[in-house]
């Protein structure tokens, strides 16, 4: 594998994540719990789904076979995609989709704040423009935590239980796929292994403040590795590109 | 109406031969108007009489409300838009990103400093909600970015 190769996988890894996490969110856009949460909700998933684009597009350069992010988001099958498997679970109520976007939202602080030193220029410029608009991410699902963990009884218990159901899935934030090394040598990427320990530090501050507790149990799913996601993802596709692959020259 | 130039999103002008180069940078990474954006600019190149021309999109340097011009931010407050209230700061250390809350912004229709933030988030990305405790009105604040 080159340098090259590696960086593919490791941007599609990073627009995919984006790209999922963007559809999940918008898909409560006039569902949110409040006009002002629906609004910021949507708003979020825009910001995802323009860094995607941005990602997505070095990766189609990167690859050099006419790939524009269109054809990545739209046809590509779920095996295909690098996302984390955190970010394709199911929005529940509003407690899973905050715990998801919490969890998430400090590895991508902590990771672009890494990347923006990126050895690749490409890169550190994407990750340069999306590292502002993820702290407002990050003010958001950290308050959220914090409102409703030190909330009502029910907000509480409910808080915790979806902390504690989204935990499964951060083991993956910090594992590496194939290739990952070479990035690291080259100063490309940083080791993921090593944003571990400020978010755990973050996460349990906030978790703390939230008067919770931060969830204590194996994090077992991974698909870095294996290649493998969650039974969520292919229903997802099937929603986002269903209509481009009936219609795939279709214009607006 | 505040204009591309006053929000800092022309970034260079430059003639190479009779071509004419327009660099432009989004704002934010999923802005929705960009493409409005780019037609207007056209539009507006077009106008006065150029035909050969391209838009260029830069993502680096990334853009900042540091780059709002005095009478750009004169013109939101005009709108009651409340401009941002200091100046952007690329990368923070996460644990200061809960404890910024110190800024003061003052209402765009009384003058107020008594303000709270109702969200982060208002009609478009680039706005958080906000509501004046002294006129009671409802406002968008344009944030440092």
């Amino acid at each position: 594998m080159t340098v090259s190769e590696a960086t593919f996988d490791f941007i599609l890894h990073l627009g995919d994540s984006c790209l999922i996490l963007g559809q999940r969110l918008s898909a409560l856009c006039g569902h949110g719990p409040s006009l002002e949460e629906d609004i910021a909700t949507t708003n979020v998933a825009l910001d995802l789904v323009g860094q995607a684009q941005n990602w997505l597009a070095y990766a189609g350069a990167l690859e050099g076979k006419g790939r524009d992010p269109d054809s990545l988001a739209y046809f590509r099958d779920a095996h295909q995609f690098r996302n984390l498997v955190l970010v394709e679970q199911p929005n529940g109520h509003f407690g899973d989709t905050m715990a998801r976007q919490f969890y998430f939202d400090v590895w991508h602080y902590l990771l672009l704040a890494q990347l923006i030193e990126s050895s690749d220029q490409a890169v550190a410029d994407i990750a340069g423009k999306s590292i502002k608009e993820v702290r407002y991410h990050v003010e958001r699902s950290c308050d959220w935590v914090v409102r409703l963990g030190d909330g009502t009884s029910e907000s509480h218990e409910k808080m915790q239980a979806a902390l504690e159901r989204q935990w499964e899935y951060v083991g993956e934030l910090f594992e590496a796929g194939p290739g990952h090394a070479l990035l690291v040598e080259a100063g490309v990427a940083p080791e993921l292994s090593a944003l571990q320990e400020a978010w755990s530090r973050h996460v349990g501050e906030v978790i703390a403040d939230a008067t919770l507790a931060m969830p204590d149990k194996p994090q077992s799913r991974s698909g870095i590795a294996s290649g493998q996601h969650s039974e969520h993802l292919s229903y997802l596709l099937a929603e986002m590109q269903g209509l481009r692959r009936a219609h795939p020259n279709a214009e607006w | 109406m505040i204009s591309v130039v006053d929000l800092g999103i022309i970034r260079d002008i430059a003639w190479d031969g009779d071509e004419l180069t327009v660099v432009i940078t989004p704002t934010y990474s999923g802005c929705p108007a960009i493409q409005v954006i780019e037609e207007s600019i056209s539009d507006a190149v077009r106008d006065l009489g150029v035909e050969n021309f391209r838009l260029e999109t830069r993502l680096s340097p990334a853009w900042t409300t540091d780059w709002l011009s005095e009478r750009g931010r004169e013109r939101l407050r005009d709108y009651g838009i409340a401009p941002p209230a200091c100046r952007a700061e690329q990368v923070i250390d996460i644990s200061r990103i809960m404890r910024r809350r110190e800024k003061t912004i003052t209402c765009p229709h009384c003058g107020s400093s008594a303000t709270e933030p109702v969200s982060q988030f208002g009609s478009t990305p680039c706005k958080a909600l906000y509501r004046c405790q002294a006129c009671l009105e409802p406002f968008d604040y344009f944030k440092e970015h």
